[in-house]
């Protein structure tokens, strides 16, 4: 486990009864109260979640993008993250996949009784972390406890909302013939950050996760006058994933070039030892963007100011036929299918 | 990557391409027995770069695919008794059985895990003293040796609450039931690289002098498989049938003594139903005399021998090499990975699931 020894409280925290959550902690009653006041308020705390009203009001202008996302990762905690910041990247890169800015969240915990409070806190503390790095406030929220058995520790709801910067919409429909495939940086990591932890094992150097948030880099390309036709962010199910749902909601085909879509050399090891394809590895910091390709290369230097996508680059091109297929050219010169991931990512036998 | 770039380099792959165009003079039909052979063929399109009138057979080197279905339901029903713990890897969550699959005892609640090791099995076993670990042991001579172990352990500890559900399964008789059987069709073998790392090669002389069939021990980088095919195809043309060794840097004529010597002590030669193919005499292993304590159906029944449901699924000729994934009239409709028909379709090692995964339906139809 990974502790974070250099991070200060926000404030000083009183002492609590119990170091556990109990059912009380959900009651709505004084040890609810309390847990707010002591883990809860003093890291998220802002002049609208301050004013502890049943919701937040909100003032906000132009087209709104709106979102939500549920987070159940287990282990809470591996290398380069935890469950808390992914809550936060995870919508606010929903968010900036619309083109927009995420400004407000909202955080629903669903807790399981027996969780050390400790383990919350860090959970916070992390969260207050990552809406501090994504420039969001957390202005309403809610808390659950649910018995022992009933919930893995630790559950996280966040919803979002932003405002669209973008003057077009960028959605799946707006994908043409031509564009050019840009992924944003190397991938797989987070995937195989986790399910190293969770099975326990030992790489020679801990792999870890990508998650970060996306918006700066996506905003950057649209104030650069970039005609982004479609962003999408990689997570479950990978870049795989992704680009087939592309495909098919744009009748179109996604032709890939296997040797420019980037894996870090230790990435690719985990995965031919626990035979994964990289492509359907989960991440949590990076992205897809589809452009006109002759708007490559600016958006590509774009791209690459940006630390967390500085290994953009273009992967591949979007061809008219046939429509909803994505293939993937082998460096041997052979072509295959790509093709979403049937069940869940089970690890081969020999 | 060391070990793996340089078997993937494309203009070896197309020197080799080369050199096995101009070493063929008729059609030549080759089978690769592992089914990892058979995904790296497809995905890199490796069939695709040889000669018109060579022909890759896909062979039953597929140890998930072959488990009988009595043995998937045996492991359901160990699964769902009070107070047991099932370990398998994960490819034999999804395998269907008689009524359902191992992923659906889960959701039942069936304490199942995924484990990545035998020995892992083990840590569990000692973790739980109150309640029984099986370990469902599938897999050809390749895993033979850490399950063996992961038996011999607990017995050295006097783990009394772990036992094993063996299905291990053997090439070499697998292959002589292929070149036995009256429409085979095979000419030459590209043997399973790993399987001969651990058990060498002697034991494949005798079958290639009796069935005049050249054997090469081929690994499973493009490289290796192409390489493994000019060596075959050199030999089907100067009309000579010898075991060859193409996977050197993994593969000793004698094999891993140390891991034979465990699975001799632990195991001993059974004779094994394989799934769409049928019984085959000294073709698994279950355990020894001196183990039959850890054996699984010594303390929770015997697996009931059972007859394969009524299917469409030729799983069976695609596991012998008569017809290919897309031969099938239900490839890609009736039967795809979320609704497989035979376990072909299910494993990441079957032959039907890696031409629907890298060829998808219309390009491996056309």
């Amino acid at each position: 486990m990974i502790r974070d020894e250099t991070f200060e409280p926000a404030c000083p925290v009183p002492a609590t009864a119990t170091d556990m959550v109990q059912l009380a902690h959900g009651s709505g009653g004084r040890a609810m109260e309390q847990l707010l006041d002591t883990v809860f308020r003093p890291a998220f705390g802002n002049p609208l979640l301050d004013r502890r009203h049943d919701g937040a009001r909100l003032v906000l202008s132009g087209p709104l993008a709106f979102t939500t996302d549920s987070y159940v990762v287990q282990p809470l905690f591996f290398p380069g993250g935890d469950i808390g910041s992914l809550a936060i990247n995870g919508t606010v890169n929903d968010l900036a996949m619309c083109g927009a800015r995420a400004q407000y969240l909202s955080a629903g915990f669903i807790l399981e009784e027996g969780l050390a409070i400790e383990t919350l806190r860090r959970v916070v503390r992390s969260m207050q972390h990552a809406a501090a790095q994504a420039g969001v406030a957390i202005v309403t929220g809610d808390l659950k406890v649910v018995d022992r058995g009933k919930a893995d520790q630790l559950f996280i709801n966040t919803s979002g909302m932003g405002v669209v910067v973008a003057r077009e919409a960028i959605e799946p429909q707006r994908v043409q013939a031509g564009d050019a495939v840009i992924l944003s940086g190397d991938i797989g990591r987070h995937g195989i950050a986790v399910m190293a932890t969770r099975e326990g094992l030992g790489f020679e150097s801990a792999i870890a996760t990508d998650c970060a948030p996306l918006t700066e880099p996506v905003l950057a390309l649209i104030a650069a006058g970039v005609d982004v036709h479609c962003l999408r962010d990689l997570t479950r199910g990978g870049l795989a994933s992704a680009l087939c749902e592309i495909a098919e909601t744009a009748g179109l085909s996604i032709n890939l070039v296997e040797r420019d879509i980037p894996v870090r050399e230790d990435v690719r090891s985990a995965c031919e030892l626990l035979g994964l394809d990289p492509l359907h590895v989960a991440n949590e910091g990076r992205f897809v963007a589809f452009v006109p390709p002759g708007e490559a290369p600016r958006a590509l230097e774009v791209l690459r100011r940006f630390a967390v996508a500085e290994g953009a680059t273009v992967i591949g091109e979007v061809a008219p036929a046939p429509a909803g297929r994505v293939t993937c050219r082998s460096p041997i010169g052979g072509t295959h299918v790509v093709d979403r991931l049937a069940g869940d990512q089970l690890p081969r036998i020999c | 990557m060391r070990f793996r770039d340089e078997y993937r380099d494309p203009e070896a792959v197309q020197k080799l391409v080369g050199a096995i165009a101009r070493a063929t003079t008729r059609p030549w039909t080759l089978m690769e027995v592992c089914g990892g052979q058979t995904h790296a063929i497809i995905r890199y399109g490796i069939d695709e770069l040889l000669p018109a009138g060579v022909t890759l057979v896909h062979g039953p080197g597929c140890p998930v695919c072959v488990t009988p279905v009595d043995h998937v339901d045996k492991a359901i029903e160990i699964a769902g008794r009070p107070d047991t713990i099932l370990c398998s890897f994960g490819d034999m969550l999804r395998v269907p059985g008689t009524n359902g699959d191992l992923l659906g005892a889960k959701a039942r609640g069936a304490d199942i895990r995924i484990v990545y090791s035998p020995l892992d099995a083990l840590v569990i076993a000692r973790a739980n003293p109150s309640r029984e670990v099986i370990f469902y042991a599938v897999g050809f001579e390749t895993t033979a040796p850490a399950n063996a172990m992961a038996v011999y352990q607990a017995k050295r500890e006097g783990l009394r609450n772990f036992s094993m559900l063996a299905s291990h399964v053997l090439v070499p008789p697998a292959m002589r039931a292929i070149l036995s059987a009256p429409r085979n069709r095979i000419q030459a073998f590209l043997a399973a690289g790993h399987v001969c790392t651990i058990m060498g090669f002697e034991e494949y002389e005798p079958m290639a002098a009796e069935f005049h069939v050249p054997i090469v021990i081929t690994g499973f980088e493009p490289l290796d498989i192409l390489e493994g095919v000019h060596l075959a195809i050199r030999q089907l043309e100067e009309g000579r049938a010898e075991v060859e060794n193409q996977y050197r840097r993994s593969v000793r004529r004698l094999g891993n003594e140390p891991a034979q010597e465990i699975m001799r002590q632990v195991f001993r030669v059974v004779k094994r139903r394989w799934r769409g193919i049928g019984e085959i005499a000294e073709s698994g292993l279950g355990l020894a005399e001196d183990y039959r304590g850890f054996d699984a159906e010594a303390r929770f029944g015997a697996v009931v021998p059972r007859e394969e449901p009524a299917s469409e699924c030729i799983s069976g000729l695609v596991l012998c090499g008569d017809r290919k994934p897309t031969q099938c009239p239900a490839f890609g409709t009736r039967c795809t990975p979320d609704h497989p028909l035979g376990v072909t379709m299910v494993s990441t090692e079957g032959a039907c699931a890696a031409y629907h995964r890298y060829r998808g339906v219309a390009l491996a139809a056309g």
